[in-house]
């Protein structure tokens, strides 16, 4: 029988074949007698079934490497033959990865061929130089109120969701991908999907929604269902950004990279990291978490002098919807800004169902304005929070002591929160309102309270824009 | 010592183990592999090395060379470090573009100071001067806001045998030669220092200067001293790096070293195109000319994170000795230990602390300790300062974490960042109740001698009138605020006023991203005068209603942004307190200059 493996092996990869591992642990196999494996090098693992399977070196010493296995690795013995390919984990890419849909070790899992032509790059890809980043200004309007409203996204942002289980991010997700644009220009856009530990139900769902749109012709898929192993979870992500820059910053598109579920990939890396016996950090997650997961974020971004851009939206559940949970709390000290759903809110029926209060665009700033969006936008978004948030206190005010109790000025604020989530939160999921329609949309809603109240607005603007000087 | 060959016997992330260099010392500078990947020796034993790693190891083999280069890491210090841009191990980030393109390739090899840039020296010195260590030699106009002194050595001394006339030379040629017992020590435009050894001093002087930095929260009620140390803890969202932004961009210091170690790419690009564009406004200089900054971002590799901090205060130590004074800021120190904790792993180090090895509390204050005011050593006399401001980005925002717990031991000032504020909008969210400031008391002197005699009564006042209205809030928040007496609502009004118009600032621009001292004192002059008088009519018996209805209210939480400035102030203080007396004149009662009570207090 292990002979029959070599007749097998051999012929077919060449080369010095080890033969035989001490220990296997979990996904780790423990391989002595090797000399020389590179670190992050790939390894082909054949087993006895058969098979044949991928792995890369997480250690490496005179002797010794400890090599992690991708996949399914029941059935592994550890009478195994392990090649060392000599190098790093690299994807083959060319235009013709539009369109396709690939799984978490970037084998074609749409029925067509594999990629054949094109480069080969590292997945881990280089970090951009500083001095080189562009600062990201450009408005990309998603046709969501509150997100173009209050919270704009800018080309080049990284700007995830906040969820929780059972909440529509994965709608909010499509739907951005659906109708995402930057006005007034003819340039070549592009969607990555990636697919983090999905259910099949939830992937389907998403091609399904780029499928009915067309977008399918300008993306690709990078899908790691949840039953598959978790650590591809790992390389998906990395998978879809090297495309991603490879669309970007080659060819010359503007690529929005959807990445969802974040937290089951941070899961993957505790599991991976318990595996290797390493000192866990907060909650069993490892130390270098942050870092990590900042390798993955910071791919985003503009370049200087050319012509792509990479924007990133990605999506995390909160586990136990608990913001401090190291997931979205590392997160959010990565990203810039975060848009956080509700359950409140969605229990009462509102789609998007945003968190006005803790969310924040942090590049929304140089994205709006006179120009880009319109003049008015920067005070109307800062008078729509404030409004809001004085609302919201005095909703919570009138739980306590009844809504007679509130001044007659808190009421007025109640009806605004009220008004304010039916109509400019609140939206369809095919409803595409282009800026003007969501910051006029603003001022109808602002026009419930007296002028005088509109303190963050000049003069000048609450004359130009306000419903009452325009009719 | 010269350069020494081993090999790699194991390579675990950053960390790689090596063999073959018997007198390898701890600190020295390697080059590991092929590719000759910078790294630093952190640990030895009789039969191994560690190295740490400042490149990303990915490809390593055991068996590749690695070269000991008998040095330790060291800063390169001399003109042509102000505007320019370093990484963690001090390579200059835009000559990398220039090389390898838009992405930080490994193995790049680019010297810190330009070679062949020729600097107009001016010597200061002349044959036969006896010159100790830190004398200056000569001047260099670096910038146009910076005169670089060139010194000698910190560890050389000797008589002036040659002297470079007024000229253009390159970092490298001698400008100087000393002679010291017979040999002669050729003196240049550059010198090298150990980056973790704090550069030495003639004495530490005292920090009774306040930096100001012109955010009225921080300068009248956390005020840090030049020469002091700050820490500014926060969860994300909550302005930390905004806030240290404006510091550098505005504070009145003569130099700033802002190390971006472990944070967002974009907050680096952002700064790159906001300073060449903002001038400094004494000279009317764009403020890159005197600003350097280290940018190690989060995705760079972990390890030159960690030698980022000891890279930015030595640089910042160097201008210190020259006579300047430098603003350090460190943005974040979080991201620092953790790069730490990472290391330490590696090596296998028991963990004490969420990880962290029992160290972390002795690296934070080596760290904060090399900030202070002080003479510098040789001749002319010189002061200087660093002043060390650092981020922590405590996880979930809760303070009670290891950095933020062992960082507050050993600074003088916190401004304690609160989420709620920031939710709220409130900028700079600095959170009056919880932040502190041990410079406040002797500072305080500072602003009685320049500013007002009165003004420590007006900023205690204050903070105490801030504290009692935050008991009564939480009082109002259950039975709504109509329901509370008269005294108690004029105390929420009075620290509305203070929020909206005094702590609360922009940081975007106009008049108020940059308060004066002065400005400073007259607002929070006319809003405590505003609370003495209104309690007085108050207590008789004039309704708080009507006082809120005075239109000068809303004018006190704006006035801060005219562009009148000071004087828009004072008009506006002139008036409220008229109205004020014409209320007490409508009701019969003559006002007595009397303090206020603030009850509860």
């Amino acid at each position: 029988m292990p002979d029959e493996l070599l007749q097998y092996v051999v012929p077919k990869v060449g080369g010095k074949i080890y033969r035989g591992v001490r220990e296997i642990r979990g996904s780790l196999l423990i391989l002595d007698g090797v000399e020389e494996a590179a670190y992050d090098e790939v390894a082909l693992i054949f087993g006895k079934d058969g098979r044949e399977r991928v792995g890369r070196v997480l250690d490496t010493s005179i002797g010794t490497a400890i090599v992690q296995v991708l996949g399914d690795r029941e059935g592994l013995e550890t009478d195994t033959l392990v090649k060392l390919t000599g190098t790093t984990f690299k994807i083959r890419l060319s235009e013709d990865v539009l369109g396709r849909v690939f799984n978490g070790r970037f084998e074609p899992v749409d029925g067509l061929p594999p990629v054949l032509s094109g480069e080969m790059r590292e997945i881990t890809g280089a970090p951009i130089n500083p001095v080189m980043r562009e600062y990201p200004h450009d408005f990309v309007q998603t046709g969501i109120s509150v997100i173009d409203g209050l919270f704009s996204l800018v080309r080049g942002q990284k700007l995830p969701i906040f969820s929780v289980s059972g909440l529509p991010h994965n709608m909010v997700a499509a739907q951005v991908a659906r109708q995402a644009t930057v006005r007034g220009e003819g340039e070549q856009f592009a969607v990555v999907f990636a697919g983090i530990g999905l259910r099949k139900t939830e992937a389907e769902f998403f091609l399904e929604q780029f499928r009915e749109t067309g977008a399918i012709e300008r993306m690709t898929a990078v899908i790691n269902l949840a039953d598959d192993p978790a650590v591809e979870r790992l390389m998906t992500p990395r998978i879809a950004l090297t495309v991603a820059e490879y669309l970007a910053f080659d060819l010359g598109m503007h690529v929005l990279v959807i990445m969802t579920d974040m937290t089951n990939y941070c899961e993957a890396l505790r599991e991976v990291s318990s595996a290797r016996g390493e000192i866990p950090g907060r909650l069993g997650y490892p130390g270098y978490l942050y870092s990590d997961l900042a390798t993955i974020y910071e791919r985003a971004g503009v370049i200087k002098g050319r012509k792509g851009s990479i924007t990133l939206f990605p999506i995390l559940t909160m586990p136990g919807g608990d913001l401090r949970h190291p997931i979205p709390d590392l997160t959010g000290y990565i990203t810039e800004g975060q848009i956080f759903l509700s359950q409140e809110l969605y229990s009462q029926g509102i789609y998007p169902p945003v968190n006005i209060l803790p969310s924040l665009s942090r590049l929304m700033k140089a994205g709006i304005g006179p120009g880009k969006t319109r003049e008015d936008h920067r005070y109307l978004a800062d008078q729509l929070y404030d409004a809001y948030s004085r609302g919201v206190k005095a909703r919570d005010l009138a739980r306590v002591i009844g809504e007679i109790g509130l001044s007659e000025r808190m009421r007025r604020y109640l009806r605004f929160a009220e008004e304010f989530e039916s109509k400019f939160v609140n939206q369809g999921f095919y409803e595409n309102r282009s800026i003007e329609e969501t910051l006029d949309r603003g001022w109808e809603v602002l026009s419930i309270l007296p002028e005088e109240e509109l303190v963050r607005i000049p003069r000048r603007i609450i004359e130009k824009y306000h419903p009452k000087y325009r009719s | 010592m010269g350069e020494r060959k081993g090999f790699i016997v194991r390579i675990s992330g950053p960390v790689v183990f090596a063999k073959g260099v018997e007198d390898i010392k701890l600190g020295e500078v390697v080059y590991v592999g092929e590719e000759g990947l910078l790294g630093e020796v952190v640990r030895v034993s009789r039969d191994y090395f560690a190295i740490q790693v400042y490149e990303d190891t990915s490809g390593l083999r055991p068996k590749e060379p690695v070269t000991a280069t008998g040095k330790l890491l060291v800063a390169e210090l001399g003109p042509g470090l102000l505007g320019r841009v370093f990484d963690g191990v001090q390579r200059p980030l835009e000559d990398i573009a220039a090389l390898v393109g838009p992405f930080v390739r490994r193995g790049v090899k680019v010297p810190s100071l330009p070679r062949n840039k020729r600097w107009h020296f001016k010597p200061t010195v002349s044959r036969g001067e006896k010159l100790g260590p830190g004398d200056v030699i000569g001047v260099v106009q670096e910038t146009p806001l910076i005169e670089h002194r060139v010194m000698v050595p910190p560890n050389l001394s000797g008589t002036v045998k040659e002297v470079a006339p007024e000229g253009d030379y390159t970092v490298e040629e001698p400008v100087v030669v000393l002679e010291s017992n017979g040999t002669e020590i050729p003196l240049c435009m550059k010198q090298e220092w150990p980056v973790r050894q704090p550069r030495p001093y003639r004495e530490r002087l005292p920090s009774d200067v306040p930096l100001l930095v012109g955010q009225r929260v921080l300068d009248t009620f956390f005020p840090v001293a030049k020469g002091g140390a700050g820490a500014i803890p926060g969860g994300f969202g909550t302005g930390k790096t905004v806030t240290l932004h404006k510091i550098s961009m505005y504070s009145l210091s003569q130099i700033v070293v802002y190390i971006g170690c472990g944070e967002r790419g974009n907050e680096i690009a952002e700064m790159l195109k906001e300073f060449p564009a903002l001038k400094d406004p004494k000279t009317g200089r764009p403020i890159i000319e005197r600003s350097i900054v280290i940018a190690n971002t989060s995705n760079m590799p972990v390890s030159a994170r960690e030698a980022s901090i000891y890279m930015g205060i030595t640089i910042a130590e160097y201008y210190r000795d020259q006579g300047y004074d430098v603003t350090l800021i460190a943005d974040s120190t979080s991201r620092w230990a953790e790069a730490v904790r990472e290391i330490a792993g590696r090596l296998g180090e028991l963990p004490v602390e969420r990880g962290y090895p029992a160290y972390l509390p002795d690296k934070i204050a080596e760290f904060y300790e090399r900030g202070g005011r002080v003479k510098a050593l040789g001749r002319p006399e010189r002061e200087g300062s660093v002043t060390v401001l650092g981020a922590v980005s405590p996880p979930g925002g809760d303070f009670n974490e290891p950095v933020t717990i062992h960082t507050l031991r050993f600074v003088g000032t916190m401004w304690a960042l609160d989420t709620d504020l920031a939710y709220r909008r409130h900028f700079p969210a600095v959170n009056w109740l919880r932040s502190f400031s041990q410079y406040a008391d002797i500072v305080e002197r500072w602003w009685v001698r320049n500013v007002a005699p009165d003004f420590p009564q007006y900023r205690r006042k204050a903070l105490r009138l801030l504290t009692v209205a935050s008991e009564i809030e939480a009082i109002a928040s259950v039975v709504g605020e109509s329901a509370l007496p008269d005294d108690q609502r004029l105390i929420l009004l009075a620290s509305e006023i203070i929020k909206e118009g005094f702590l609360r600032q922009t940081a975007l621009e106009g008049e108020d991203v940059f308060c004066k001292p002065e400005k400073q004192y007259w607002l929070l002059k006319m809003m405590i005068d505003f609370y003495d008088k209104a309690y007085e009519l108050i207590k008789k018996r004039v309704s708080v209603e009507e006082i809120m209805r005075l239109p000068e209210i809303y004018e006190m939480m704006q006035v801060k942004e005219d562009e009148r400035g000071l004087e828009a102030v004072k008009e506006l203080y002139g008036r409220v307190m008229a109205r004020l007396e014409e209320i007490a004149k409508r009701h019969g009662v003559t006002l007595e200059s009397k303090a206020g009570v603030i009850a509860g207090a």
